[in-house]
């Protein structure tokens, strides 16, 4: 069946069996291949994106539900191209990852976390990526990086809803 | 992990939804999709049409409606989660909403999805046990009502029709000295519970019971209600021994699931202490008391 999808600020439009999910769309039909593929059962977050803003795992979504509907993925982030935005910054600064799996998962919910909430607690931020399973940190630099990019975000000269 | 092909319809409204379901009984709704989309990525549900009614207008909503807080089966969690009328009048919801997955799986779920699952260890399942929800579902152009006691009938079984829709939730509002409490046992905060107690009570001025709901999930097929314990602890002072027996007595003879994760006996000694610490809580956060956390 036909879809079109908003991704990225991009309007798609698509031919999809209504059994494809909406991460095996991004990933096999648009190459957005940052949407990683892991468990495929809603358990480890890898495949999380923002739908209509909200962090939600493209795993659990059929892409005929997703119908005219806004997708961000973690390529959709980016300021600009080769550029990083401040939540990817801060995740390099503060060594927030290592193999990357869970990345550009972690960075969106901590997108949808920062928007909602820019000055959120500690525990609100252990919250937010409670969903999302890391292998390599142990979790701390994570914490420490949206930390890091939430307080650099409540600096930035920009209003609020423009800032992350 | 992909799900077997099916069909799939976008209805209009709850009348087509019911039409498709009575076409073919391997037809399912879709809402949320957080627990089916993987029973079918794991091939444990195979329908051959998904009816999905995430587009019904007028489905999804929160609402005061006389004594009654009305909840649309297309509300997702996070939407209860944010609300301040259920803030303000289903605190007890409220309170155990946290315990319902992720942030990411919140923001799909549905309430009518959770209660049309019946998992045993749903907390959504609980709070309509405990607060004497009555679920609305609309089958063949006609709306009937069924109450969350009799909704309920087995582990992911529930009483509604085969060609129904749940459309909608009603939860009666306890006002007065209300005090609530909720505690659940799990792997993670996230995961399934293996047993989960929730409390509402409503104290007289002089500190005495006059109403109290005590509900234990995940223990049982479904959700329970401690009938004997709250007649005899209504009219009392809730004094932890009297609490302590009388949920003892009511939860002897329980038939509890056994499972790698927890075993009938851990179960059902767990049940108690949760339900005692559950009405310990509801009795100080009546009385404006700090709640210790356990």
């Amino acid at each position: 069946m036909r879809i079109e999808l908003d991704i990225n600020g991009e309007t798609r439009e698509l031919e999809v069996e209504p059994r494809t999910t909406l991460l095996d769309c991004l990933r096999d039909q648009m190459q957005l291949t940052g949407a990683h593929a892991g468990c495929e059962h809603g358990v480890c977050g890898a495949c999380t994106v923002l739908f209509d803003g909200v962090a939600v795992r493209a795993c659990l979504i059929f892409a005929p539900q997703a119908q005219g509907s806004k997708i961000t993925t973690i390529e959709g982030v980016t300021p600009g191209p080769g550029e990083m935005s401040v939540i990817q910054d801060a995740f390099c600064e503060t060594h927030g990852m290592q193999c990357g799996y869970c990345t550009p998962a972690m960075v969106l919910v901590a997108h949808a976390l920062l928007v909602d909430n820019p000055n959120p607690t500690r525990e609100q931020i252990v919250d937010a990526i409670s969903g999302n399973i890391c292998r390599c940190t142990g979790y701390a630099q994570i914490i420490d990086a949206i930390a890091l990019a939430a307080e650099r975000l409540r600096g930035a000269n920009r209003p609020v809803e423009q800032r992350v | 992990m992909k799900a077997a092909p099916f069909e799939y319809s976008r209805a209009a409204d709850i009348d087509e939804a019911c039409a498709w379901l009575a076409a073919d009984e391997n037809a399912r709704i879709i809402a949320g999709g957080q627990t089916l989309v993987p029973m079918m990525a794991m091939r444990l549900a195979r329908p051959t049409r998904l009816v999905d009614i995430n587009r019904i207008a007028g489905l999804s909503y929160i609402r005061a409606d006389g004594d009654a807080i009305a909840i649309g089966a297309t509300t997702r969690q996070c939407d209860l989660e944010r609300d301040a009328l259920v803030a303000r009048d289903l605190p007890l919801m409220a309170k155990a909403i946290p315990w319902i997955g992720h942030a990411a799986t919140r923001a799909r779920g549905t309430i009518g999805g959770s209660l049309s699952n019946a998992d045993p260890a749903a907390e959504q399942a609980l709070m309509a046990v405990t607060l004497d929800a009555v679920l609305n579902y609309r089958e063949a152009g006609k709306t009937a009502e069924i109450k969350a006691r009799d909704f309920f009938i087995g582990p992911m079984v529930t009483a509604l029709p085969a060609a129904a829709c749940l459309t909608g939730v009603r939860y009666p509002v306890w006002r007065g000295k209300i005090g609530i409490g909720f505690h659940e046992v799990n792997a993670r905060r996230s995961d399934f519970a293996f047993v989960s107690a929730a409390v509402q009570v409503e104290l007289g001025a002089d500190g005495m019971c006059k109403r109290i709901a005590i509900g234990v999930g995940a223990a049982t097929d479904f959700p329970m209600r401690l009938d004997s314990a709250e007649a005899q602890l209504t009219g009392t002072m809730l004094d932890a021994a009297a609490v302590k027996d009388a949920v003892t007595q009511a939860l002897a003879d329980i038939e509890a699931m056994d499972d790698l994760h927890a075993s009938a006996a851990y179960r059902k000694r767990v049940a108690v202490s949760l339900a005692c610490r559950a009405v310990a809580d509801a009795r100080a956060s009546a009385l404006g008391e700090k709640i210790h956390a356990h």
